[in-house]
């Protein structure tokens, strides 16, 4: 078991097999495209978020952290009629953000991680509407309490979420 | 200076990302949607996630119509008998518009006016989303191998859905028209007044451009008005269920949407319109009281008081604004019309 030492810290780091690390985040996003049809509900929740946020804070690596993001979020607006990387700069934010707390915190325990799904969702969707309103010139609606209690939804699915997910973890 | 790229490694990768991102993002902006349909990150993604989609919703298409066909019949024997009823009820309706249709057809003629007319469609199931809030936009299984074409209309059978905007070989992009980009030519029912409708980031959709002096009252129909090009005219929107005034001196309504644009399941891709002059031998001298003399010969004249003026055997004139009794028996072979 290999361990990386930051500010006397001792923290773990994992990594993930080829499939999982391209198989998951692709069912997120399949998932999020195809099960708001069916359950108008799960529209709350951001699968391909909670997955980047999983990735980074698992691999403990700002520049993979922050790669991840940026394919996810990419592959993310690919799917809509809008311009691409507006998901793409806000999960890379996000990314190298979780990546770097990571390192610092211990983001195997459930409290830690649904705090930091909160905060890095209000982070996503403040990233978001600042790219899609003043660079791409979207209208978009700022409403504090729809976006609180989704930041609440995510966490707590998130919590659920990643402890499915570490299954797929491998030490190194 | 190694030192300060070793130590600054992360954030330069950070920045360098999204500086190439935000280039991207404001090339795009300045490009037209048909160049950005073209992007190979755009294909491949829509091939990794529609053939999934279009599994599963195959799957689960076949269950519930197996379900549904072969196990469920609970009830049919009784909605059977109600749908007979209702059809009887709406041949009478349909004769009776069909006087009016006529009459309007005459009246089109004379003046040489032109219309466009839903001329072939072609069914479609709805597969998949963007999986955003903010693009409010489906996939469908057919796409150009299936001869979709970008800006065709797209409709239910309640109303109006929205437009096709990108289409791949075997699915395509139909952007609803509760999305902020999108704005359809509407009028409304009896108000007769012309505005545009679009959606809002709330999800909510609008009819824009309407001044503010104007009257409009709650439960208003709204309907397409053909002036986008892409819908013809006369179908179904919505319903105006708020009217408040808006900016700079228009009204801002409300309007709930025909279809369900939450629940779309199948959707029809409207693939041909005619134009076409309506003529005076279209219209034809078939009125309302004869189709219903071919349709109900055996209603008694004696046993409904209005009876009598629905029949072939009445003057034309007498016919014309009275009410049309409801159906008492089926058309059928032994009764032949008088």
């Amino acid at each position: 078991m290999s361990r990386t030492s930051t500010s006397g810290a001792q923290v773990e780091v994992f990594s993930f097999s080829a499939p999982v690390t391209f198989g998951i985040p692709l069912i997120a996003i399949f998932l999020q495209a195809w099960l708001p049809l069916r359950l108008s509900w799960f529209s709350v929740l951001d699968l391909p978020l909670l997955v980047t946020i999983f990735f980074a804070m698992a691999r403990r690596n700002p520049i993979t952290g922050l790669l991840t993001g940026t394919f996810i979020g990419l592959f993310q607006d690919a799917l809509t009629h809008q311009a691409l990387g507006v998901y793409g700069i806000a999960k890379t934010v996000v990314g190298y953000g979780a990546s770097s707390l990571g390192i610092r915190i211990d983001s195997e325990n459930p409290g830690a991680r649904m705090l930091l799904t909160l905060v890095f969702y209000v982070v996503h969707k403040s990233v978001y509407f600042l790219i899609a309103a003043g660079l791409v010139g979207q209208s978009l609606r700022w409403d504090w309490l729809h976006e609180i209690s989704s930041a609440v939804a995510n966490a707590i699915f998130g919590v659920l979420l990643y402890s499915l997910l570490d299954r797929f973890k491998r030490r190194i | 200076m190694e030192t300060v790229l070793g130590r600054y490694r992360n954030l330069i990768v950070l920045v360098g990302i999204l500086f190439a991102q935000v280039v991207g993002l404001a090339v795009q902006v300045k490009r037209t949607t048909e160049t950005e349909s073209s992007l190979l990150i755009r294909v491949w993604a829509v091939h990794a996630v529609t053939p999934l989609e279009k599994g599963l919703g195959w799957v689960q298409t076949s269950s519930s119509s197996l379900w549904r066909n072969y196990l469920y019949l609970r009830g049919v024997r009784a909605e059977n008998r109600d749908l007979k009823q209702q059809l009887e009820q709406l041949h009478i309706e349909q004769a009776r518009l069909k006087q009016d249709a006529d009459q309007a057809q005459r009246l089109q003629s004379l003046l040489a006016f032109r219309q466009q007319y839903i001329s072939e469609t072609l069914a479609a199931q709805v597969i998949g989303s963007s999986g955003s809030d903010q693009s409010h936009s489906v996939y469908i299984d057919k796409g150009a191998h299936d001869g979709l074409k970008p800006d065709m209309a797209v409709i239910t059978l309640d109303g109006v859905v929205g437009k096709v905007l990108r289409v791949f070989p075997y699915t395509s992009l139909v952007l609803l028209i509760d999305d902020p980009s999108s704005g359809v030519g509407v009028i409304l029912d009896k108000a007769r007044l012309q505005g545009v409708l679009r959606g809002t980031p709330a999800g909510e959709i609008t009819v824009e451009r309407v001044m503010a002096d104007e009257q409009v009252p709650v439960g208003e129909k709204v309907l397409t008005s053909g002036g986008d090009q892409i819908f013809v005219k006369g179908l179904p929107v919505g319903t105006v269920t708020q009217v408040k005034p808006g900016a700079e001196l228009f009204l801002s309504i409300h309007v709930r949407p025909a279809a369900n644009l939450n629940k779309l399941e199948e959707v029809l891709v409207v693939t041909r319109k005619v134009e076409k002059q309506a003529e005076p031998g279209d219209a034809g001298p078939v009125r309302a009281s004869d189709i219903l003399a071919l349709r109900l010969p055996s209603v008694p004249l004696k046993d409904a008081p209005n009876a009598g003026d629905v029949s072939a055997e009445k003057s034309p004139s007498d016919s014309g604004k009275k009410p049309i009794p409801p159906a008492k028996s089926q058309p059928s072979p032994e009764n032949p019309p008088r």
